[in-house]
């Protein structure tokens, strides 16, 4: 499957051959598995299989629940409650999907800035990157209409925040709104098509996630250094690389079961600690709660969407000079989708010939500051938006779009690149030499990641 | 650009210790106290004896305004509840009466039956009340607080019932009452007093001792699951501590010859 040489599958026996003639599926697995990956991926190569693993959970989980679960006003709130007492096992199955949402937007953004700093995205690989957004977009619809089903205040409150940003859309904004909700407020018809959906969309992401790991095997990993594979011949690549069987599988396994036992303390001793209190009251349409913030994985984008009010300078003006049609709400909307997309341009607007960031001195600063700088949106969108927190959200905003629509496009032209090794064979044997000098020998599983 | 870095980094440091205070009022504004539980901790469970007087504070003083209605009467026999014994707790079950759908009248409530509803609009249900209220924020919306002592539920619940101040207000043709733990005025009037009811084990019946007996109670109510999770918690621990040391040793295993010939190289 991939373009770096490597052996292929030879059916052996009878039955192989007999099989392989009629359908290649043991060929597949096999050029799957033991796709030529770079010797010398770090530890932030180990998300792809956490996010692959907590897909697999969500659906599992998910799909047990539904078993208990009925998708009506006056029903599911009471009906959450019987899983978390008289279903076998329910509580388990429901906090673990209910923070299995959590550790997935984690890895999520963990592989994403992975992909960031060490130029992952770049040719050829922007559509490994592009589907990967498309993905993450999915996941937030699932997200959050999963969030609605258990109908309790923040879960009405919420979906009645996020869905009258439709309705801030001018003209059709109202009429939209209405048909996503299949009335005109949240309501039995917006409950029913949400579970409906968010049943629907895991499936929609496995499948974008089969075409994800079928566009990065045609392409290879990329790997810390950025530097291709070395593909002249068979032997050349495999002085660059390893199968992916046995030496990632164990490697990325180990990583995992760390990840899980860290995930499984949660669930177990603290499951509504990144939760909110009110989402255990019922859905009352005629009560608002003090607050109304969504899970914290949509934090940043919640400030962003608020930090324009109508007083900021950039919204006065595209108000005058569209004769009103934008008003602060929609402003915010624009911004906050806006974020997502430039963020999904990153391939073309990173303008750099060298992709990793190692190499990068200029660049390192700035992405660090886009990760302080991402913690920090997280932080303002719990806050209200009142006061100096929406001021401190107008600068999170403008450093996210500088960052990819300034500095990203600028830094290739201004920045001077360090000079990366010349094969991946060099990196590995550099990085290895460097920790056996320090006494150790051998892998050293518990290292963070070189950055 | 070294400028605009320190800028934007300071105003990333004045966010994050700025006073708090704008950001909390809106979560917990009242004085909350930090009761300790026996079921707090990840090694903490229910007391037995705690949930049965808990039971009997919510039976002769809550139930009457307050119900309970995601919990069955069934449940009090559960183990690690109030483990009430099968023949008391059917005799409970049958103090209430519930509504009927298919008789269309009210009968005597059985082991299957949930407690009633909430008895009048004012007072909310009681069954998730624990897990519905934070005791307990910050500091600076970054939850450290809830991190150390937890959410606070049932310390909250405790606070509340002890917090009147004694002063009462008339507004509006109701009567308020101020709450510490609130910190506002309540329409709920004080309803623990020392010695109000006399507890079936002989404990004293102080005003807190009611107080935390109801708040575990009623954390029991909310959580009733809470210590199969933690004993989920343990056993799935050990399993994966003792996955990750195998495959830790398994893949220091396979790499060694791959770093050898690196080195040697």
């Amino acid at each position: 499957m991939s373009g770096i040489p490597h052996d292929h599958y030879e059916p052996k026996t009878g039955g192989e051959k007999w099989l392989h003639r009629r359908l290649p599926i043991v060929g597949l697995v096999y050029d799957t598995i033991m796709i030529p990956t770079p010797k010398n991926l770090n530890w932030m190569w180990i998300w792809g299989i956490v996010l692959m693993v907590c897909l697999i959970l969500q659906i599992v989980t998910g799909i047990v629940l539904a078993m208990h679960y009925t998708p009506h006003v006056d029903m599911a709130f009471a009906s959450v409650e019987h899983i978390m007492r008289n279903v076998n096992g329910g509580h388990m199955m429901r906090y673990l999907h209910q923070n299995g949402a959590m550790l997935f937007f984690l890895a999520v953004y963990l592989h994403m800035f992975r992909n960031m700093y060490y130029g992952s995205y770049k040719a050829p690989r922007e559509v490994t990157w592009i589907i990967g957004m498309l993905i993450y977009l999915l996941m937030m619809a699932t997200a959050f209409m999963g969030y609605v089903l258990p109908w309790g205040q923040m879960s009405f409150w919420g979906a009645t925040v996020i869905t009258g940003l439709f309705g801030a859309i001018p003209g059709i904004g109202e009429v939209l709104q209405t048909w996503l909700l299949g009335g005109p407020a949240v309501d039995n018809a917006a409950l029913n098509r949400f579970f409906s959906l968010h049943y629907l969309l895991p499936f929609v992401i496995l499948g974008l996630v089969i075409v994800h790991v079928w566009a990065f095997h045609t392409t290879g990993n990329n790997n810390p250094t950025g530097v291709e594979v070395r593909r002249g011949s068979k032997e050349e690549a495999e002085k660059d690389t390893l199968p992916f069987w046995p030496y990632f599988v164990i490697k990325d396994l180990f990583a995992l079961v760390v990840v899980l036992a860290l995930f499984w303390v949660v669930v177990a001793f603290m499951p509504n600690f990144l939760g909110h209190t009110d989402n255990y009251i019922e859905a009352d349409p005629l009560v608002t709660p003090p607050e109304i913030v969504p899970e914290w994985y949509f934090l940043p984008f919640y400030a962003i969407l608020r930090a324009f009010t109508s007083d900021v300078w950039v919204v006065i003006a595209v108000n005058w000079l569209t004769f009103g049609i934008v008003d602060a709400t929609f402003f915010g909307v624009l911004a906050m989708f806006g974020a997502i997309f430039v963020w999904a341009l990153l391939p073309w607007l990173d303008t750099s010939s060298v992709r990793s960031g190692r190499y990068r001195p200029m660049f390192k600063w700035w992405f660090w500051l886009f990760i302080v700088n991402f913690v920090v949106l997280t932080w303002a969108g719990a806050m209200p938006a009142e006061g100096i927190y929406t001021n401190i959200a107008l600068i999170g905003t403008t450093y996210w779009f500088a960052y990819f629509l300034v500095i990203m496009p600028l830094l290739g032209v201004l920045e001077k690149p360090t000079t990366p090794p010349e094969t991946i064979e060099q990196d590995f044997k550099d990085s290895v030499k460097a920790k056996s000098g320090n006494g150790g020998s051998g892998p050293s599983p518990e290292q963070v990641p070189a950055e | 650009m070294k400028l605009r870095t320190l800028a934007l980094a300071v105003a990333a440091a004045a966010a994050l210790t700025l006073p708090g205070d704008m950001a909390e009022a809106k979560k917990v504004k009242g004085e909350v106290t930090n009761f300790d539980f026996s079921f707090q901790g990840p090694f903490g469970s229910y007391d037995r004896n705690q949930l049965q007087r808990g039971l009997q504070v919510f039976h002769e003083v809550c139930a009457a305004c307050h119900g309970l209605e995601y919990v069955a009467f069934r449940t009090l026999a559960d183990p690690n509840g109030p483990q009430l014994p099968e023949d008391q707790m059917r005799a409970f079950a049958e103090m209430y009466e519930v509504w009927d759908p298919v008789m269309r009248d009210w009968r005597v409530a059985t082991a299957n039956d949930h407690f009633p509803e909430s008895g009048f609009e004012g007072a909310p249900d009681l069954s998730l009340m624990t897990k519905a209220r934070a005791g307990f924020s910050g500091p600076y919306g970054l939850g450290i607080n809830q991190l150390i002592k937890g959410i606070g539920g049932p310390e909250y619940i405790a606070s509340f019932l002890l917090g009147y101040t004694g002063e009462e207000d008339f507004q509006a043709g109701t009567l308020f009452y101020y709450n510490r733990a609130y910190g506002d005025w309540v329409s709920m009037n004080p309803v623990l007093f020392d010695d109000m009811l006399d507890y079936a084990d002989g404990t004293p019946a102080t005003e807190e001792q009611m107080a935390l007996d109801v708040a575990a109670f009623l954390t029991w109510t909310a959580e009733p699951k809470l210590v199969e999770r933690k004993q989920a918690g343990f056993a799935g621990l050990i399993i994966l501590t003792v996955l990750a040391s195998l495959l830790y040793l398994t893949n220091k295993q396979i790499w060694a010859p791959i770093k050898k010939r690196a080195k040697e190289s």
